[in-house]
């Protein structure tokens, strides 16, 4: 039976037989005709949000707490710009989206029409592929493709640009059974001679450790299992970039905390002292590294990876393998066992309590005195009081983001979303509706900065229309954070523009969008505000008012090695030579 | 720059990947890259050599396969080994990306050229240019009383040769194809 119908309800169709029941979006005059039909049903929920950037955001935020592509619907021109920011951040961070923009009419493009813009041509970088559909007949096919391609190797957003005249126009409907089979068909399996070498290279490691990244997230969830059941099985100590929080358990006996920039002292001194390193879905981030010649110096290199690109890019790999996380695991594990299970019992019990030498360091260690609250604390006392719940984090980016990294645990995957290869300020409010629409029961929090929040706050509209019980934990210090750090650090404490002058209260704010505020600045509150902020059924914007001149550490400066970690503020005169100021 | 640290029996890879982590010799290869003729393909090669900071020293691209809607991209570039082993990695990233081939590594290849060289001279010049040209095995495609258009295919290193024989004879104009190669054999 052929199906003829216009292009705006084949792509309600396409996204419906794709299993999509939520669009975030923004409606304009490129894509009525697509908005005209999705009035005209009830299976997918379209969430009105308050600016396109948050679309994207929100979407990520849906995706990475599910697992599912996150798809958009926003209007050209202006409507595909604002959405780049989102579209970089995703493609970063490889998060699967499916961004539907619309297009003028296909005689009108190049003529500078009204709300024109050559949203191919902006996006190609910054998508993993984009496509502009010239006929309607194509259209059913290249939105199953576009799942096909965002989804499968390394995640990543795709884009469809539809013009105006191709939703109006009929063709007959592709269903996805019948779609044309993409060429594009990553390698899942690894190479056994790799796992081989891997095998081999574990059973003889003195000082090993797993150093796993948001790959292991994005691969689903037998990843996270036989991520724990290798670490469990051969007692290997292992530590995470900020993307792959969640993927070993903070519980764990194992686990060591984050590595990085401003990651856990032991966590950082075990990847500089190992003897053996598994990356495993992680990419060598220059977050991560530090100083590349001084790069853990002594270590057999292993890199799981499924993007073939990610291996020797910044650091040479002894062993690389190329394949899907979960399918690599498996036929590790698979291999040691046939192989007797053999691991290095006492050299590895040694290099554990060469760790736990390094573990009473306590480097996260502060302490909270005086009548102000030190950032620390309030997210220590959120952990403890949340720990127990059904809970989503998110972040903003700076400081409190480096703070919730470490003070929050996570004991699964999917359960943490932060920017981190971007960096998106403004990406943690819109991304805790999208996780609040896929999970409308739990608890979910968005750790922020007053400045970054303030970047999205537009989105207090969404969060009140569809009653979203977003938390907008806002550590507020009055101060872009991180950037004046670095200005202490690095810039002979001349803080320029690096403070937030008439900010708002945040309480009316909140009072005004017909939500609850709460704000907080006595130690001895705290606990009552963050239970009040929890009982309140609807959003919540928490203004908490903490240290201003607190600086985030460990800390690597920039331009050094993982074991010249700055430990406290005593330790930060002179600790930055000049060439690292020239660094990011 | 460091010294080769390789460890013994670390690596499975040939002694071709063996070499010090920021070996910095540049190296030109060329890669011949098969993408589906579709709008914009071009567009993402060009723009991740851009965006990367790769060299482009030539590159050329046509439809190959009419039923097939591919074509084949043939790009020359120079850079550490580290970099070619990334530029074709990202290649290779890109969806409508097919294959990608480093001609240079896999085995014995071809690698022509045609340009197009407008001479323009009176008297001893224009003879002495029509005898370099045959010598070069150059046709002539166009001729006038004063000038002729010599046609020329090889290497771009004869192509090379030729111009600057042909400059002091009153060179005057030029036009090249950019490479396009092709591995020896089946």
């Amino acid at each position: 039976m052929t199906r003829q119908m216009s292009g705006a309800k084949m792509v309600v169709q396409a996204l419906r037989d794709q299993g999509v029941n939520v669009v975030f979006g923004y409606p304009g005059g490129a894509v009525l005709p697509i908005y005209d039909e999705i009035f005209q049903q009830n299976d997918i929920r379209h969430i009105l949000v308050r600016h396109e950037q948050a679309a994207v955001h929100a979407a990520e935020g849906y995706a990475r707490s599910t697992g599912r592509p996150g798809v958009v619907l926003v209007t050209s021109g202006p409507g595909a710009t604002n959405a780049v920011t989102g579209l970089t951040d995703a493609l970063m961070d490889s998060i699967p989206l499916v961004v539907l923009t619309g297009q003028v009419p296909t005689f009108m493009i190049g003529n500078d029409a009204f709300q024109e813009a050559d949203t191919v041509g902006i996006t190609r970088p910054c998508t993993k592929h984009n496509w502009l559909v010239s006929d309607t007949k194509n259209l059913s096919d290249i939105i199953h493709q576009a799942f096909h391609v965002a989804t499968s190797g390394r995640p990543g957003p795709v884009l469809i640009d539809i013009p105006k005249d191709v939703q109006f126009a009929s063709a007959e409907y592709v269903p996805p059974q019948k779609a044309r089979t993409h060429h594009y068909q990553p390698q899942v399996k690894g190479d056994i001679e790799g796992i081989t070498d891997l095998v081999a290279a574990l059973e003889k490691a003195k000082r090993p450790i797993v150093y796993t990244g948001g790959g292991v997230i994005n691969s689903g969830p037998a990843a996270s299992q036989l991520l724990r059941e290798l670490v469990e099985a051969t007692g290997i100590p292992v530590t995470s970039t900020l993307m792959g929080l969640g993927a070993y358990p903070a519980s764990g006996k194992h686990w060591l905390g984050m590595l990085g920039m401003h990651g856990l002292y032991e966590a950082n001194m075990a990847m500089h002292g190992c003897d053996l390193m598994i990356n495993i879905g992680a990419r060598f981030d220059d977050r991560i590294t530090g100083r590349l010649d001084a790069f853990s110096p002594d270590s057999t290199k292993a890199h799981i990876d499924i993007d073939p690109s990610s291996i020797n890019k910044v650091i040479k790999t002894d062993i690389p393998i190329v394949g899907d996380i979960a399918h690599v695991l498996e036929d590790v594990l698979k291999v040691w066992k046939a192989r007797g299970r053999k691991v290095n019992a006492e050299a590895i019990a040694k290099w554990w309590g060469q760790i736990e030498d390094w573990r009473r360091v306590d480097c996260l260690k502060f302490t909270q005195s005086g009548p102000t609250i030190k950032p620390q604390y309030a997210l220590q006392r959120l952990e403890t009081l949340t720990r127990a719940r059904d809970r989503y984090i998110c972040t903003e980016v700076g400081q409190h983001q480096m703070w919730a990294a470490q003070y929050l645990r996570f004991d699964d995957p999917n359960r943490w979303m932060t920017s981190g290869g971007l960096g998106t300020m403004g990406y943690g409010f819109p991304a805790s509706i999208g996780v609040q629409i896929a999970h409308p029961d739990a608890l979910v929090i968005n750790v922020a900065g007053e400045a970054s929040w303030l970047m999205n706050m537009q989105e207090m509209g969404t969060a009140i229309q569809y009653r979203l019980p977003v938390k907008q934990f806002i550590l507020n210090n009055e101060r872009l954070g991180m950037v004046r750090q670095w200005q202490e650090l690095l810039h002979g404490e001349r803080y320029s523009h690096s403070w937030s002058e008439s900010l708002p209260d945040f309480v009316k704010l909140a009072e005004a969008f017909g939500a609850r505020g709460i704000q907080c600045r006595d130690p001895a509150d705290l606990d009552d505000a963050i239970m009040e902020m929890l009982d309140y059924d609807g959003p919540v914007i928490f203004d908490c008012l903490v240290e201003k001149h607190e600086n985030c550490f460990p800390m690597i400066p920039s331009g050094e090695p993982h074991n010249k970690m700055l430990l406290g503020e005593a330790s930060t005169k002179d600790a930055i030579k000049e060439g690292g100021a020239v660094l990011v | 720059m460091s010294a080769l640290k390789i460890k013994k029996g670390s690596s499975r890879h040939s002694a071709y990947n063996l070499r010090p982590q920021f070996s910095d010799v540049q190296e030109t290869h060329t890669l011949a890259v098969i993408v589906d003729n579709e709008p914009g393909v071009l567009a993402r090669v060009i723009g991740l050599f851009s965006g990367r900071g790769y060299n482009i020293d030539s590159l050329t691209v046509a439809e190959v396969d009419h039923t097939g809607h591919t074509s084949r991209i043939t790009i020359v570039t120079t850079g550490t080994p580290q970099v070619i082993e990334q530029i074709k990695a990202q290649l290779g990233r890109i969806v409508p990306v097919h294959e990608v081939h480093d001609l240079t590594v896999e085995g014995a290849s071809v690698e022509r050229e045609l340009a197009l060289l407008k001479v323009a001279g009176e008297g001893e010049k224009r003879v002495e240019a029509l005898r370099l040209a045959d010598i070069f095995r150059a046709k002539v495609v166009d001729s006038t009383l004063t000038s002729f258009v010599f046609e020329i295919t090889g290497g771009p290193e004869k192509i090379d040769a030729f111009a600057d024989l042909m400059r002091p004879l009153g060179l005057h104009e030029m036009a090249r194809t950019g490479v396009a190669a092709m591995s020896r054999g089946v």
